[in-house]
């Protein structure tokens, strides 16, 4: 029992040390495929390090929200990655402590107040980013809630856990049309939540333009640093979600040794690094979608997720 | 040993399954001639692969050489002969005009897709096949799509590939339930199939050349100066 609380940890310091990694190597990557030499790929670190050394400046005329709002977002991906399997393939100490569903209310919860926050500080780009995030927000809800659907229909479960055991117990199930159908509309849901290039440009620096970015523009200091490094959380703990219960729940830890906890983290990032190169494919092949243009995407991404509904409730074979 | 086998080859089919349901959809989406017929060599590949997995699994040497001249005729002939004859103008244009905008048209063709689950709901369900339970619906599905992009498109090109795509997704569900389908019959739509790219792009093209758009709906009625066509 103690065993699994300290594996629960593990798996929480899994996601703090390597989210800036991940996102280091992501635009290592990027400038590299573009011809360019790129920032290396401890860049990321070295913000966080300039970020929290720096001064502080938070504007008179804001709220509680706009000073709360960072830890809020540092601390939901903690909380979501404690219900997810991350590194082992049994259920750890907290992993009944909420389901899918859950999870994807507490992000959208850091969702929320990083949109009041925007809005509470009068600056005029925030606002209009805190509401394009929303629109894409709440595009995405409905692609969110049938891909959960779908999922226990097929596991019977929400636990990710469980979830992920179904589809390594039957490869009927894994490879069924449903699973293909699911694996697209959730991949989709990644790139726009986590304002990647068919949605949002992350490395756009031009505030009319800006969706996601928006929404820390007034931050300075630790708050900074804290928004930074939780986006960067939510977007590994949504590609593990994709990548260990969905796409490939193989290379996890299957029993409690300590070694194979050990073996479980680099072959984690593996898979996290092989799915890097399909985001770079994709972030360099593509161009950004026009605003109104994002509502399609989105809308195909739900068709598909409610195709897989479908298939799930009628194709499954044997049934 | 050949249970898991078996196993296997079903779920590699189910696999290409979800992939030409994905590619229909893809092709209601995409706006340009070019995305589509792309969408529709990708849809021809994938229910190929089908053909030749049933066709493995079921030791049947007539499937795998239908998947041999659905190949040949849609993946490489059809486009090679759309390429060759469409002006590169009509081949790349964007923003093709529909009747229905894109987003309804998803949501039609999702529709579509669950009245195919429901149509085909009665007669998968006397059989305990996989194969069928995965390839009826699907391919009925391909096929009510793909006849839904007949009617919407304006473009003769796309429409065209509406056309292509219904045959598609007969194609799919015919090799599930009828694996000794008389190959003559077969080659013969194929070739049919060819001989209709042929005739609309041709006609097409001289289209475009006199009256600078291959719109359909602009075909509908008889004016004397050619400029003035929407």
């Amino acid at each position: 029992m103690l065993r699994t609380v300290v594996y629960n940890l593990v798996q929480l310091l899994f996601i703090l040390g390597f989210a800036p990694l991940y996102s280091g190597v992501l635009s290592r990557f990027k400038e590299n495929v573009q011809s360019r030499r790129g920032p290396s790929i401890l860049q990321p670190y070295r913000d966080l390090w300039k970020l929290f050394h720096k001064d502080e400046v938070i504007s008179s005329q804001t709220t509680w929200i706009f000073r709360f709002t960072p830890y809020l977002v540092f601390v939901v991906p903690l909380f979501v990655a404690s219900l997810i399997p991350v590194l082992t393939d049994y259920p750890l100490a907290f992993a009944f402590m909420g389901d899918m569903l859950a999870a994807g209310f507490f992000l959208g919860l850091g969702g929320f107040f990083a949109a009041l926050a925007a809005v509470d500080t009068g600056n005029p780009y925030g606002p209009m980013g805190a509401s394009r995030t929303r629109m894409v927000g709440f595009l995405a809800e409905p692609v969110f809630m049938i891909v959960f659907f779908t999922v226990s229909f097929v596991a019977q479960s929400t636990i990710p856990y469980i979830v992920q055991q179904q589809w390594v117990a039957s490869p009927a199930a894994f490879f069924s049309p449903a699973h293909i159908l699911l694996l697209i509309a959730f991949f989709m849901l990644i790139l726009a939540e986590g304002g990647k290039i068919p949605v949002d440009n992350p490395t756009g620096h031009f505030e009319l333009a800006m969706i996601d970015e928006s929404k820390g523009l007034e931050y300075s200091g630790r708050g900074a640093a804290l928004m930074k490094w939780g986006g960067q959380m939510k977007f590994l703990v949504l590609t593990c979600v994709f990548l260990n219960v969905l796409l490939a729940p193989w290379g996890l830890a299957k029993d409690l040794f300590v070694n194979h906890l050990l073996l479980a983290i680099p072959l984690t990032l593996l898979k996290i690094l092989l799915f890097t190169v399909i985001l770079v494919v994709i972030e360099t092949s593509l161009a950004k979608l026009r605003l109104f243009r994002i509502s399609e995407f989105l809308g195909a991404a739900f068709i598909i997720s409610v195709a897989a509904m479908i298939a799930s409730i009628f194709s499954t074979p044997g049934v | 040993m050949s249970g898991t086998h078996t196993q296997l080859i079903d779920g590699l089919n189910a696999l290409t399954a979800g992939l030409v349901l994905l590619s229909a959809f893809g092709m209601v989406t995409t706006r340009q001639v070019q995305g589509v017929i792309r969408f529709l060599v990708v849809q021809s590949l994938f229910v190929a692969a089908s053909a030749f997995l049933i066709g493995f699994d079921r030791r049947s040497t007539d499937l795998v050489e239908l998947g041999v001249i659905m190949i040949a005729s849609k993946v490489i002939t059809i486009p090679w002969v759309l390429r060759r004859m469409l002006p590169g103008e009509v081949y790349e244009r964007r923003e093709i005009n529909q009747a229905v905008n894109i987003p309804s048209s998803l949501l039609l063709a999702l529709l579509l897709a669950i009245a195919a689950e429901f149509l085909v709901g009665p007669l998968v369900a006397t059989t305990s096949d996989p194969v069928i339970h995965v390839n009826l619906p699907i391919g009925m599905a391909g096929l009510l799509i793909g006849g839904y992009t007949l009617i919407a498109r304006r473009e003769a090109i796309p429409q065209l590939i509406g056309l292509l795509a219904m045959e598609n997704g007969a194609f799919f569900a015919g090799i599930s339930i009828a694996p000794d389908l008389p190959l003559i019959a077969e080659l013969a739509i194929a070739i049919d199939v060819i001989l209709i790219a042929v005739v609309v792009g041709l006609l097409t093209r001289n289209i475009t050349e006199t009256i600078g758009t291959s719109e359909a709906a602009a075909m509908s009625e008889l004016r004397e100066e050619p400029h003035s066509w929407r």
